[in-house]
């Protein structure tokens, strides 16, 4: 049966059929995965928010202007990736502005997130004070670290702009990061509407 | 990989005299599909037989009424760890083996999507595995059984350090999981030979894409309530401290949402392996395979809305209740179909008895034995009465064991020529299949009626007097001494016919999917060329001209 002579030969397997850039494919996909463990979060905060009095008390306590403003700074930045990627792909040196924005609106949010914890946690409000401690800091925390790791991505994605010769940042490589970077944005627009916002519709 | 005329490798037939793979650095550097898959399923032995001593040692403790041959503290310790170890550390590994090695060989692919990417989740793995097991020496292994329920899991009721290695080392071991299970769907749908398409993949791959969506999906949920188990027990969080209005229930839901995808991600690649061996073994096409294929899609989309019937006596209320009872009975339905299209092709088959196709043989039956047993916990009263019982105990085990231990030690027996370039020995082979199907249900059936008789799972010991008690645990012990040496033959013919079996050479079972054209061993790339792919046995076509779909008999 070992008759390869005879098999038509083909093209490669790896240029067969494929629909989409894997790499694109798997980053996606992980995103699905990560979803669903910030879903969990999420859900783990909405639990024990209705269930018990002390969470919808101390959600008031939350500075939603200050938070929003660095908010609206996230959100902005995802504007600007998709500006960067535009002018990657025109080949202009525009792209390195832009990321380079993004980057900085990134990190003001970062920043935001670290001065938010230092007042809650002088207030006294950590993350063993209550459940509402526990839930949130969980939650908030685990999106600043995606935050933290995105911006490691986008500043990798940077270096090779700016050190790299043309076309060594492949338009598949942005797509992932910047999927994983707008991936973060949107889960910070779930949690911002659960934590900072509910307050407003009960 | 050009034109296909030249030959780069020197013929090899024995996977000892592979050049690539001389030398242990070649081992511990490689990012080939192929090694990755053999270090998954030699890691996955070995914690085996861990995994094995220590359900020897309950049985031991078992063996008698009011005995004391470990203590209760170390007995609640060796029970956890015997369910860990099994279920993430044999079972994730010896899936993952059959699926890294087999998927690219079996759609024409020269590796993995992401071959890098594969040698982290297995890296990722072993140091997971090993750091649980740092913790008997950290002053004692985690004691809470293998789902850990708060209260127990919390830090008010076990001080040491054991459950937080527990958290930390599935936390660590699921992240090499999810990315295995990313890497293995990527292959599937962006790699296929070329005509090869969705409804020409062998069912084992099929089974493995279904297996990715459900470790991408399921395992973020574990690792969810790993991180809040973690912090609650390190940074004092409260999410399961019940006196401050935490929920030992968010829990069970969280773990359990994980939980039941879980078991067929176990069970889903023995499914494969069956219905690869059944079909070559009847000498008949699959029956029904577009069916099969249709049932695996909906089993991975029902058991994603099961997992409360292994909350049925939390006092969870009706609504639940019967809408987890409906859905329980339902996922039963495909998988009946399953077992159907089985024995349909076997049924006016050429049967070969086969090692590989005896131990596929008893797959079915015990896996009939332990679906039905398990569709029983969707009736509430008998959940209620059987809950945590011995018939629990009984039940899991004929699925993990009856079913997918039985199902892969099938592929290995089936595929072991292929690795290898070496047959099995079918005499050693015979001889371990019956002690192994003495030994398994000696030592598991008899469980059903200790939990009918009121037995609680996890006990300790029991009292003298306890009707029939006594005599049914002595008779599982006995037993259960026959499964381990079964398993320790197993692994003796694994060793026997890697130095003396018989040279197989490329398709000695005279199969029909692709990894069957690939030299035995595979070398290098799989493949020097890969033909178009027009039918689901590639190889038939490839013999007979055409009729791989069975629009010709033969």
């Amino acid at each position: 049966m070992h008759n390869q002579s005879v098999a038509p030969i083909a093209k490669h397997p790896l240029d067969s059929n494929m629909t989409m850039n894997r790499n694109v494919m798997g980053m996606l996909l992980f995103i699905g995965s990560e979803s669903m463990f910030f879903l969990l979060l999420i859900l783990a905060y909405v639990n024990f928010h209705s269930q018990y009095g002390t969470g919808e008390m101390a959600a008031w306590h939350l500075d939603v202007t200050k938070t929003g403003l660095f908010s609206i700074a996230l959100f902005a930045s995802s504007f600007t990736l998709w500006l960067s990627e535009k002018a990657h792909e025109k080949h202009s040196g525009m792209a390195i502005f832009w990321m380079i924005l993004t980057i900085v609106l990134g990190a003001i949010f970062i920043c935001g997130q670290a001065l938010e914890y230092s007042e809650l946690i002088s207030e006294k409000l950590t993350i063993s004070r209550d459940l509402f401690g526990s839930t949130f800091f969980t939650l908030t925390g685990f999106h600043g670290f995606h935050v933290i790791v995105g911006l490691i991505l986008l500043s990798v994605a940077l270096w090779i702009m700016v050190r790299g010769k043309q076309g060594e940042l492949t338009e598949a490589g942005l797509t992932c990061v910047s999927l994983y970077w707008h991936f973060v944005d949107v889960v910070w627009v779930a949690v911002f509407s659960v934590v900072y916002l509910w307050r407003f519709v009960s | 990989m050009t034109g296909g005329t030249i030959h780069t490798h020197k013929p090899v037939n024995w996977l000892a005299e592979v050049p690539e793979y001389q030398g242990i650095l070649s081992w511990l550097t490689s990012i080939d599909h192929k090694q990755l898959g053999i270090l998954y399923i030699l890691s996955a032995f070995g914690f085996l037989v861990v995994g094995a001593l220590m359900g020897l040692t309950i049985r031991l403790q078992l063996m008698f009424p009011m005995s004391h041959v470990v203590s209760q503290e170390v007995y609640n310790q060796i029970f956890t760890m015997h369910g860990t170890t099994m279920v993430f550390f044999v079972g994730m590994p010896l899936l993952f083996g059959f699926a890294v090695y087999l998927t690219p060989l079996m759609i024409g692919a020269r590796d993995m999507a992401f071959p890098r990417l594969n040698s982290f989740g297995y890296w990722v793995y072993l140091f997971g595995a090993i750091m649980l097991f740092f913790s008997f020496l950290s002053g004692g292994a985690p004691a809470a059984g293998w789902f850990a329920y708060p209260p127990l899991s919390e830090k008010g009721y076990l001080f040491n350090n054991g459950q937080n290695y527990w958290a930390l080392s599935l936390f660590v071991t699921g992240i090499g999981s999810v990315a295995t299970g990313v890497n293995l769907i990527v292959t599937i749908l962006t790699m296929r030979a070329p005509g090869m398409t969705l409804k020409r993949v062998p069912l084992f791959v099929w089974m493995i894409l279904m297996d990715g969506f459900l470790v991408v999906f399921s395992l973020p949920a574990l690792n969810a309530a790993l991180v809040m188990i973690l912090f609650d027990r390190t940074l004092n969080t409260k999410f399961f401290d019940a006196t401050v209005g935490g929920s030992p229930l968010l829990w069970q839901h969280f773990f359990w949402f994980f939980g039941h995808p879980e078991v067929y991600i176990l069970i889903l690649p023995g499914w494969g392996a069956i219905s690869e061996v059944i079909p070559v073994f009847s000498r008949k096409l699959l029956f029904g395979a577009g069916v099969m294929a249709a049932s695996t899609v909906a089993i991975t989309f029902l058991s994603f809305g099961v997992w409360v019937h292994h909350m049925f006596a939390a006092g969870l209320g009706f609504a639940p209740l019967y809408i987890f009872a409906v859905t329980s009975l339902l996922i039963a339905v495909p998988t009946g179909i399953k077992v159907w299209s089985w024995l349909a092709t076997m049924w006016g088959g050429k049967l070969r008895f086969t090692v590989a196709m005896l131990h596929a043989m008893a797959f079915l039956i015990q896996f009939t034995i332990g679906g039905l047993s398990g569709v029983a916990f969707a009736v509430i009263p008998l959940d209620w009465q059987l809950t945590d019982s011995y018939f629990v105990v009984a039940h899991f085990h004929y699925v993990l064991v009856g079913g997918m231990l039985f199902s892969l030690i099938s592929g290995v027996y089936y595929w072991y020529p292929k690795v290898t370039g070496r047959m099995m020995s079918e005499t050693l082979g015979k001889w371990q299949f019956w002690l192994m199907v003495f030994g398994f249900n000696g030592t598991f059936f008899v469980m059903h009626i200790l939990g009918v008789l009121g037995m609680p799972r996890r006990v300790w010991t029991y009292p003298l007097g306890m009707p029939g008690w006594a005599e049914l645990n002595f008779f599982s012990s006995c037993w259960s001494f026959v499964l381990v040496a079964s398993m320790l033959l197993f692994l003796y013919n694994l060793v026997w016919s890697f130095y003396h079996g018989k040279i197989a050479g490329p398709n000695p079972w005279n199969a029909w999917t692709l990894e069957w054209l690939a030299d035995s061993p595979p070398i290098g790339e799989n493949f020097e060329r890969v033909p178009v792919v027009r039918s689901r046995r590639p190889l038939w076509d490839l013999q007979f001209g055409s009729g791989g779909d069975g629009e010709h008999h033969a």
